[in-house]
């Protein structure tokens, strides 16, 4: 099936990315060739395969739920690119 | 040498691990043109390596010291950058230690620096790495391979003894080929990935480097094994890897598969003859070697882009600026705007280009029609294997259908890209172990690995078969 513009404009704002109009042509051309491509395991037939979603097919696996240290809050902010003594900055959110 | 012939070595007093991970530091330094560290750990190595050699002398190291060990940059080791290959975590620091990381360190293993490697992994050919490409020692020319090629190439040129690497289809056994060393992919589970950055969680885990089967099974005892951060590692109990291949196999006491859906047409003629003669070997040490099918093969590389994008999409949904990593923008953007931009600036074109693949994949309209069906398509391709496995004990196949390709060559064919994980992708959809091991070289005198798959937990079996392969 070949990916349309639409497409590529459509998906780029779910996934939260942007492109310019040369990636995007690129980018719709790339995708159609590889869904293309991955369109061969319409061949199969499925209708009676359950699909697969763990592969050693384990059970649920139960911890106590008991409160225990990880990192620490000054730990956590270490990497942020923006914050204040105690939280994550993030640009303005609510109007005025 | 080999770990046992440097442990020999450290306890005699012949030398000092000191000496030894000197020379190390100076080989890297010698061969900083293939841009294989991203992060070397200079001064602290050779300072750990001092403590381990008093600890030698009262006896009291632990069963890992000697290891000198390269780690792909996808993995955590504390207080130490943790870039993933990528714009976005370039200066990221770790906050804590894989839990493989925690078990080497534990046992005085050294860790000796951080490896490039393909933008969080994704890629066969370490060009996709913000850090820019690695280069393959053999050919300067050529990719080493990927997405853990700068580890390949670390334990090619003794720039150490061991490297960690990580895969999610082929990343350590495609790499492993292409540079000549033996590279292993473990069970799904056998491995914690606490502490290995996600791709996609049901495929990935932790690879091991190195030139001798012994020191694979040395390391693999070490961090084998469950982990309750990470609710995947399974319980079984783990083997003694090392003490195991002492156990020579007798004639015909196992069987070998080939699977006939792997040799077709588009495989290297120097490869095919490689491994055609590597059959005739095991044929002459005693085992039974027949055709097998593993007839969904023809789906392997269809399924597992699917589903290996739609997990990537959704593990790294978590890169948006605010809590870590890279943020494009200033406090007045607008919030919408500065995730995209972030995310637009940060990631590369192929880290992307997954990312879309998998989010369509995952789309309204298309779920059903990709992703639940590629789903399905995996547990075709598990039987497969758990069939073969009824006939034989272990599938013998190239690794790769050709050697190291051009830097350059592949890149802006996303597709013949893809394909470089044809004979590698099977195992990792199947959560089954495989080796790539040393097979030949082309007639350019590029390297090229024979690979050898097994039944889930079968780790051991496929380090003693490199005893005679």
């Amino acid at each position: 099936m070949p990916v349309s513009s639409e497409d590529v404009n459509k998906i780029s704002k779910l996934a939260k990315l942007k492109f310019s109009e040369d990636e995007k042509k690129k980018l719709q051309n790339d995708m159609s060739r590889i869904i293309d491509y991955m369109d061969k395991i319409n061949e199969l037939d499925l209708s009676n395969v359950e699909p697969l979603e763990n592969i050693n097919e384990t059970e649920n696996v139960f911890r106590d739920d008991k409160k225990k240290e990880t990192i620490s809050r000054e730990e956590a902010l270490k990497n942020a690119p923006s914050k204040t003594d105690i939280f994550f900055k993030v640009p303005k959110v609510i109007k005025k | 040498m080999n770990l046992h012939e440097i442990q020999t070595g450290l306890a005699k007093g012949k030398f000092t691990l000191k000496t030894i991970v000197r020379n190390y530091l100076n080989t890297i330094e010698k061969n900083k043109d293939l841009n294989v560290f991203i992060t070397l750990f200079n001064k602290g190595t050779i300072d750990r390596a001092e403590e381990i050699d008093s600890k030698t002398k009262t006896g009291k190291a632990g069963k890992l010291a000697g290891c000198i060990v390269s780690v792909k940059d996808v993995i955590a080791v504390k207080d130490k950058p943790l870039t993933c290959g990528s714009k976005i975590l370039s200066n990221f620091i770790s906050l804590y230690n894989a839990t493989a990381i925690e078990r080497l360190t534990e046992e005085d293993a050294i860790i000796i620096g951080k490896v490039n490697c393909d933008e969080f992994a994704m890629g066969s050919s370490n060009e996709h790495s913000y850090f820019g490409a690695t280069k393959n020692p053999v050919d300067k020319e050529r990719v080493p391979g990927g997405s853990s090629g700068a580890s390949a190439v670390s334990v090619a040129t003794d720039m150490c003894n061991i490297s960690l690497g990580s895969e999610t289809g082929g990343s350590v056994r495609q790499p492993a080929s292409f540079c000549g060393v033996t590279g292993l992919k473990v069970t799904y589970g056998r491995i914690s990935r606490y502490g290995l950055v996600a791709f996609a969680s049901s495929f990935d885990s932790i690879g091991i480097f190195a030139k001798s089967n012994y020191d694979i099974a040395k390391v693999l005892e070490v961090i084998a094994g469950y982990d309750e951060k990470d609710s995947t590692s399974v319980l079984n109990p783990v083997d003694n890897y090392s003490e195991l291949l002492n156990n020579k196999f007798k004639s015909g006491e196992i069987i070998f598969g080939y699977p006939k859906e792997y040799f077709t047409e588009g495989i290297n003629e120097d490869i095919l003859k490689g491994i055609q003669h590597k059959i005739e070997l095991v044929k002459k040490a005693g085992f039974e070697v027949k055709e097998i099918s593993l007839p969904h093969s023809e789906y392997v590389i269809q399924t597992y882009y699917i589903l290996t994008s739609a997990e990537a999409s959704s593990n790294l949904e978590r890169y948006d600026g605010i809590r870590y990593g890279y943020r494009a923008g200033n406090e007045d953007s607008n919030l919408n705007d500065m995730y995209i931009n972030t995310r637009s600036e940060g990631f590369g074109d192929e880290v992307k280009r997954r990312i879309m693949l998998g989010t369509y994949v995952l789309s309204a309209g298309y779920y059903d029609e990709y992703y639940k069906k590629a789903q399905k398509a995996r547990r075709l391709i598990v039987k497969d294997f758990e069939n073969a496995f009824k006939e034989v004990d272990y599938i013998i196949t190239p690794t790769t259908p050709n050697t190291a390709f051009k830097i350059g060559e592949k890149i802006d064919n996303p597709l013949s890209m893809y394909l470089n994980d044809i004979f590698t992708a099977s195992a990792n959809l199947a959560g089954v172990p495989a080796i790539s091991i040393p097979a030949g070289f082309d007639r350019n005198g590029l390297p090229f690995g024979i690979q050898i798959i097994g039944k889930k937990f079968n780790e051991a079996g496929l380090l003693r078969i490199c005893d005679f392969l």
